[in-house]
């Protein structure tokens, strides 16, 4: 099973989730696709077997045989090329490999080389294999790592899936084969706002999902309430305590120092396995 | 000389459009006549990559001058290798910046900003 778990911010407590989750459950695979800041493999500090580059592949143009038809500029739907001075001029950062002006080019004076975007790393820590993306700095999209990280779910695993936050085409891909959701949100107004983007980009993908309420506190009810009106499952509270605060700011993984942070995220496992029916 | 101008309305006292790559019109001021034309952007509404496609359209127009408030690195890279000069807009409407740029008062565009890309996705 596939569990993708979202945040419309940062810092609501995706990867304290995910980690905590991963380490509670047997049989399981945690795969950091938040691939501009990964930081789920700093808990788990794995023993890494395998470090992969990934690469894109990008259009170099040979000068004389380009006669500036224009078919490859006019084409390219994100405008990564321009012509300058009657050259082919091309934005490498832009591109997204689609591979159109090499098949539309009447000359051949398209190659496609590849070119590097950033690295996976597999590894292990006690029983879960920890699979982390990293994105080069300066690079705009995070997608093609995101591909290569999901290449390693293992169909008999559990899978628990970190994703970037946010909606945007970095969620997406993270969420693509997800068998179950979950938002992490905290009740805050800002919170509430950024978690109702994401529950609308869930619904929009058709995937059963559920909400862990971090930093929970008894007089605040502005998650619940939208839960309610909405009737979504409420997974779990996750209670907002200087314990908590301070086993994960240490590096700690929760469910490793106290038995009762073990039962929290194994029910949380049980209220999924329920919600998909297994 | 040709000097283009991001403009928010097709006439000669259209404010200047804050935006480069997404104006709606570009208008195209010929010094040597005074006559001027507007063209659509057909880059405004690229998913990305928006002012690459406009500098292309003033390129392909063979302008030598850009009147504008911003512009971002990737538009700056087109028009400077095109060697295209990129002049700062000034508070008024397009037909006073071009007073003002005929007077020298212009300054050369200086801050080149990073880009506004992402908002929304990639």
């Amino acid at each position: 099973m596939q569990i993708a778990v979202l945040s419309g911010k940062g810092g609501t407590g995706k990867t304290f989730v995910s980690v905590n989750l991963a380490s509670a459950i047997k049989n399981s695979q945690y795969i950091d696709c938040d691939v501009e800041e990964p930081n789920g493999h700093l808990f788990f500090n794995p023993v890494i077997d395998e470090k992969l580059d990934v690469n894109v592949t990008i259009p170099t143009f040979i000068e004389n045989n380009c006669n500036l038809c224009r078919k490859c500029v006019d084409f390219c739907k994100y405008n990564a090329l321009a012509i300058i001075k009657d050259k082919i001029h091309l934005f490498k950062e832009i591109c997204h490999s689609c591979g159109g002006c090499y098949v539309l080019c009447p000359e051949e004076a398209v190659l496609e080389i590849e070119r590097p975007v950033g690295f996976i790393q597999k590894g292990y820590s006690d029983q879960v294999e920890v699979i982390s993306g990293f994105l080069n700095t300066g690079e705009v999209s995070g997608v093609p790592i995101i591909k290569k990280l999901l290449s390693n779910v293992k169909k008999d695993s559990n899978t628990i899936i970190d994703c970037p936050p946010g909606s945007a085409c970095v969620v997406m891909e993270s969420i693509r084969n997800a068998d179950y959701c979950i938002l992490v949100a905290e009740p805050t107004l800002f919170g509430l706002h950024n978690m109702k983007m994401v529950f609308e980009l869930v619904k929009l993908f058709k995937k059963p999902v559920g909400i862990v309420i971090n930093k929970f506190f008894e007089s605040n009810n502005l998650i619940e309430e939208f839960c309610k009106n909405n009737n979504v499952k409420i997974l779990s509270r996750i209670p907002y305590t200087n314990d908590l605060f301070t086993v994960n700011s240490s590096g700690k993984i929760a469910v490793k120092e106290n038995e009762s942070y073990s039962n929290l995220f194994k029910n949380i496992f049980d209220n999924i396995k329920t919600e998909v029916c297994l | 000389m040709k000097i283009v101008l991001p403009v928010d309305e097709k006439e000669i006292n259209s404010p200047i459009c804050v935006s480069f790559g997404r104006t709606p019109y570009f208008m195209i001021f010929d010094t040597e006549n005074n006559n001027y034309d507007f063209i659509e952007n057909t880059a405004a509404d690229s998913p990305g990559g928006a002012g690459i496609k406009a500098s292309q359209i003033i390129a392909d127009n063979k302008a030598d001058t850009v009147i504008t408030y911003r512009c971002g690195e990737n538009a700056a890279e087109v028009l400077n290798k095109s060697e295209i000069k990129i002049y700062k807009a000034v508070e008024g409407n397009a037909s006073e910046n071009i007073e003002k740029f005929k007077k020298g008062e212009l300054i050369i565009l200086s801050e080149i900003h990073a880009g506004f890309h992402n908002n929304g996705g990639n």
